[in-house]
């Protein structure tokens, strides 16, 4: 314990006077402990001067934080739609069983907790889960009995098959993105030689658009923040990559950090900001280290720290920052909360980040695949980027393509791309449904399969889940509505109430026992948090239950009750608590249905 | 200093001034639009929504939505009045509002927007959550079940009283409010009687103790005239109306 205080209490000396590391804190004492002792919490507070109460708000806000011990052993299984298909709820079961605990309690040795989190990334080799933090790939019975031996012989995650922990890329489709190589520094050379003004006109000529799926104008954004009156300003990049389905982000940072670094630094010397941030989110935290590693390498070759490349007064540090299982911290706004170690709520906007971001300074905030986009232009130029993709699309999109096909992985295609065409590069058959842009996207029926990805039609930060003619579409309502209710932040009455009544009403339809008025109900609903919700996470965290409704009204209509008027709840199931104390189980004790 | 530039709202003309939310303007004009969350005195927050007004075709947050010239706010249609009963739904079935049994009643924000938005009913199916009391401060009592994280007690008491009281924790349908002491009590906290917390809670969640029911039904608030007349709680607060015995500086 002794060790663990000196450390903590190395990391709260080293704070600039600031509590904007407090995430990254409590993400560390997470790690060290298995939770957030309270004596740490005043430790900081007295440290931070941040009143404990502040300090257990955040800590009660994200999901991988806990204030009770989780144990030896954290163990979160990936509960996406996708890992669903694959079939985790048999393995969560199996290996609940064998270690014989509850699901989410801790068990009473203090040995292992189980668990489920929102999609963690994984889902072109589900099913998944993370041990500790680190990631386990394709999942399956005998993984899962491994799991089960190691867990109660005690052996550090450190000392685990290392094959257990392998995560693939799964490039299927590389185009000039993934596949046209630039060196090390090229980037941001070219930006000496060529100067802010002309590199940034080169970036407005490629028509490079926000690839988190807002699709706002690249170097529009730059211009504004570098033109925004300001001692200082930031670069952040956002890889909270959590759309349910989405994976490119992790693809981008293991295998192309580098360019994504140089894309910041790049953006950092357009812009005239000395400091950016990449913030992680907690699922991916198996690649800080390599993260890490990637920018030490970068200063050694001066492609970071003072003088950059030998240019005077070019200076640009980078910092990672976790997240902590917050979906609407991809949201920037709250990102940008977050990265100041505080609740991810949304702020009001205006003003925008480029005119007031992180430390309510200037903030150039773009997707990882952006920042990567933009190396590559400095380098290639506006026509390498323009000449492919659509009028107001211009370039490429890396999508992840997961669900029922038999190569899923990651697809680099050029604006423009049919949904059929994807299909049919994927190997998808039978298919019944796609979902496009993950939980907050758009179902696409099959008489639809000929739109294209692009912002003129199908906008979407790149996920692709694929569903065939045997699933049934309401299981991937039930999973979305039960997602957006636990990410829900809870600021806005809409997104906190009407999601929950949400999910209560596509339990009420799984059930069987729901009525055209509840579907009605659940449209009304969807209505007031499209309409009234604060955030982009409100307005469209209905969308899979309005959208499903209008186009597969069927899944619907098959589950409802048949009577005109149904209960909202099972009569019969509501007497078993009485028949168990009387120790009843005769036809007397029951209300059968007619 | 007013400028010359307007905006409308259901046809009449409002001024403005630049900087302005359609609130603002609104409030200067005379104009009611419902609200729970906001608070003149106090930044706008934007979180109750029940302020939804269609802008230029657009639904937006009155509060926190900058007054721009020439506009067009509907503030009264259907559709607009429509949503603001759902939310105002919503709100009553995630406590437990239970009005006959209310101090507030008569008195209350929730209650009269809610008359105002003409809601008969709480219509969505109740949370039925359990909520604690806390009656450990001599003079101050807080209701949990009647909270509706608007967070005006958040801010009075962290912009004008300086002693971050209240705070919100939790996320998603577990957000709540919490009180900044040693244990979580509002007994050991600094808040105090006179603090402006106390006096902005526009429902029946901190109310002054020793003080029960003196103004009879009937002579309430808002039993004789709607809240677009009476206005807000906040702004009708007297800590004399509720307990003589303090002294109020």
């Amino acid at each position: 314990m002794k060790h663990f205080k000196s450390k903590i209490e190395t990391l709260v000396s080293e704070a600039e006077n600031t509590p904007d590391l407090l995430l990254q804190y409590l993400c560390t004492v997470q790690s060290l402990y298995s939770y957030i002792p309270e004596r740490i919490v005043h430790l900081l507070a007295d440290r931070l001067d941040i009143p404990p109460v502040k300090i257990f708000g955040v800590v009660d806000f994200y999901a991988f934080l806990h204030r009770e011990a989780r144990g030896d052993f954290d163990i979160l299984f990936s509960d996406s739609i996708t890992d669903r298909m694959l079939g985790n709820q048999e393995l969560i079961d199996s290996l609940c069983m064998k270690l014989g605990v509850d699901l989410g309690k801790p068990r009473n040795d203090e040995r292992v907790t189980v668990d489920v989190a929102s999609c963690t990334g994984i889902c072109d080799q589900g099913p998944a889960l993370l041990v500790n933090g680190r990631v386990i790939s394709k999942l399956d019975e005998e993984r899962i009995v491994a799991i089960h031996d190691l867990v109660e012989s005690c052996t550090p995650v450190t000392d685990w098959p290392e094959s257990f922990f392998i995560v693939e890329d799964n490039i299927q489709r590389p185009d000039i993105l993934l596949s046209d190589q630039i060196a090390n520094g090229s980037a941001i050379k070219a930006l000496i030689s060529n100067g802010s003004s002309r590199f940034l006109e080169t970036l407005s000529q490629s028509g490079l658009r926000g690839r988190g799926g807002a699709g706002f104008n690249t170097a529009t954004k730059w211009r504004l923040c570098r033109n925004a009156q300001s001692d200082e300003r930031y670069v952040v990049c956002n890889a909270d990559e959590g759309e349910p389905g989405t994976f490119k982000d992790r693809v981008l940072l293991n295998s192309y950090a580098d360019i994504v670094f140089e894309g910041m630094t790049l953006c950092g010397g357009a812009i005239g900001a000395e400091k950016g941030y990449l913030y992680l989110r907690g699922e991916y935290r198996y690649l800080l280290q390599d993260l890490e590693r990637t920018l030490q390498k970068r200063r050694e070759a001066n492609l970071l720290g003072r003088n950059i490349l030998g240019q005077e007064d070019f200076n640009f540090e980078i910092d990672i920052h976790l997240g902590a299982g917050a979906y609407i911290c991809g949201e920037e706004s709250a990102l940008l909360e977050s990265l100041s170690g505080k609740r991810g709520i949304p702020r009001d906007r205006p003003p925008f980040p480029v005119t007031s971001g992180f430390r309510q300074k200037p903030t150039v905030i773009n997707n990882v695949e952006t920042f990567l986009a933009a190396a590559k232009i400095s380098v290639f130029g506006a026509e390498w980027f323009n000449s492919v993709g659509t009028e107001n699309s211009s370039g490429t999109k890396l999508l992840s393509v997961s669900g029922d096909c038999s190569r899923p992985g990651i697809y680099e295609y050029p604006f423009g791309v049919s949904i059929k065409q994807i299909l049919g590069d994927c190997g998808a058959t039978d298919t019944q449904a796609v979902q496009v842009a993950g939980a907050a996207g758009t179902t696409i029926p099959p008489e639809e399969f000929d739109r294209k990805i692009s912002f003129e039609d199908i906008s979407t930060a790149g996920s692709i889940m694929i569903f065939n003619q045997q699933r049934d579409l309401l299981d991937m309502v039930q999973n979305f509505a039960h997602f957006f209710c636990h990410e829900s932040c809870g600021f806005c009455t809409p997104c906190r109430i009407g999601g929950t009544l949400m999910k209560n009403l596509v339990e009420k339809v799984v059930a069987g026992h729901a009525t055209r008025y509840d579907l009605d109900e659940m449209q009304n609903i969807g209505m007031v948090m499209k309409n009234t919700a604060h955030c982009g996470l409100g307005t469209t965290a209905a969308n899979p239950v309005l959208n499903t409704l209008e186009k597969f009204p069927d899944i619907y209509s098959r589950r409802l009750a048949n009577s005109g008027y149904e209960p909202s709840f099972d009569l019969d199931a509501s007497l078993e608590i009485s028949r168990q104390v009387t120790g009843r189980d005769d036809d007397g004790a029951h209300i059968w249905d007619e | 200093m007013l400028s010359d530039k307007t905006f409308t709202i259901d046809n009449k003309n409002i001024p403005f001034r630049d900087g302005d939310t359609i609130m603002d303007a609104a409030l200067r004009a005379g104009e009611y639009i419902p609200h729970l969350c906001h608070n003149p005195e106090f930044k706008p927050n934007g979180s109750c929504r029940v302020c939804v007004v269609e802008a230029n075709g657009q639904r937006v947050s009155a509060c926190n939505q900058p007054a721009l010239e020439n506009m067009v706010v509907d503030n009264s249609s259907d559709a607009i009045m429509d949503l603001r009963r759902s939310l105002l739904q919503m709100l009553f079935v995630e406590g437990n509002h239970v009005c006959p049994a209310c101090e507030k009643s008569g008195a209350c924000q929730l209650q009269a927007v809610a008359y105002y938005t003409r809601m008969l009913s709480p219509h969505f199916t109740h949370f039925f959550p359990r909520r604690d009391m806390d009656a450990t401060h001599p003079d101050i009592a807080i209701d949990f079940n009647r909270c509706i994280l608007c967070k005006l007690c958040v801010r009075a008491s962290r912009d004008v009283d300086r002693k971050h009281v209240f705070l919100i924790s939790g996320r998603g349908i577990n957000s709540r409010l919490v009180i900044n002491s040693p244990s979580g009590k509002l007994g050991d906290s600094e808040v105090s009687i006179t603090d402006k917390a106390v006096a902005v809670c526009p429902v029946g969640a901190i109310l002054p103790k020793h003080k029960g029911y003196e103004k009879p039904i009937g002579e309430r608030l808002y039993d004789n005239k709607p809240i677009s007349i009476m206005g807000d709680v906040a702004a009708n607060f007297s800590l004399n109306s509720f307990s003589k015995d303090v002294d109020v500086k």
